[in-house]
């Protein structure tokens, strides 16, 4: 990519200018604000500002950083801090649809654990080669991505907002009035989900490399 | 009593939020002495922790192929 082609033998990562003069990358950096925005928000409108608002700070800003991994670790956290006010001023609106939704989602680690509580035999969670080196490939952020895509929306939501947004309990059960205890238990089933999903798609499978 | 592997899971989960009780601790670390899974289920919980925070600072971006 433009990095290599780049005349500063010293920089590791594209210079800022180039971060901000390649039209994909922000679209695609937009593009990934938003996704993750309207996750915690459900609401496109509030996504959107809370994104635009995010990027302007940035773009006023970018002189003063060293790459693009530089930017967007800044722009997530203004983000995540402005998702974050937002859902403490909202904790009294309660979104029906995701208490129902909750409902529906009862049983899905049954499959998991046989009668007893015990992993069934082909579910046993197996030991990760070099877990370590998998955030350096772009393929496994794809992987990534996907799992958390698949996780059901109300667990993708609450594991974000616990593990991306770093949000304390207290916090998310204020936010989406759920009660501890409900907590985490959906907080478990997504940390079961999307390490079966990472291991079938990646740590368990032989790769040629 | 013994733990199952299901309650294991949710101890080693909920570990990531509060303090276990001494009790619980003991319980869990009694169960994973015995249990190659949950062994390895613990370790990914705190490796897949660290791959969300990475995510979280733009992991992706700083990977160029």
């Amino acid at each position: 990519m433009s990095d290599q082609l780049a005349p500063s033998a010293s920089a590791t990562e594209s210079n800022p200018e180039d971060s901000l003069q390649n039209p994909q990358f922000l679209v695609d950096l937009r593009q990934q604000m938003l996704r993750f925005a309207s996750l915690q928000l459900q609401d496109t409108q509030l996504a959107e500002d809370a994104v635009q608002e995010a990027l302007m700070g940035a773009l006023k800003n970018f002189r003063s950083f060293s790459g693009r991994s530089a930017l967007k670790t800044w722009v997530f956290a203004i983000l995540k801090n402005k998702i974050a006010d937002t859902l403490r001023q909202r904790q009294r609106f309660v979104d029906a649809d995701l208490l129902v939704r909750g409902d529906r989602e009862e049983h899905d680690h049954d499959e998991l654990f046989d009668q007893t509580g015990h992993w069934q035999k082909d579910e046993k969670p197996k030991r990760w080669a070099d877990p370590e080196s998998a955030i350096y490939d772009k393929h496994f952020w794809r992987i990534f991505e996907a799992c958390l895509s698949h996780l059901p929306s109300r667990q993708a939501q609450i594991f974000m907002m616990r593990e991306f947004i770093e949000l304390e309990s207290h916090e998310i059960c204020a936010a989406v009035e759920i009660s501890v205890s409900n907590l985490n238990v959906t907080l478990h089933r997504a940390r079961l989900r999307l390490r079966e999903c990472l291991e079938d798609n990646w740590f368990g499978v032989e790769k040629d490399r | 009593m013994m733990k199952t592997c299901r309650e294991a899971t949710r101890l080693m989960s909920e570990s990531q939020e509060r303090d276990l009780h001494i009790s619980e601790q003991a319980g869990l670390k009694l169960h994973l002495a015995m249990c190659t899974p949950c062994r390895n289920f613990s370790k990914q919980l705190k490796t897949l922790r660290r791959i969300t925070q990475s995510y979280a600072q733009g992991g992706p971006e700083k990977v160029d192929k």
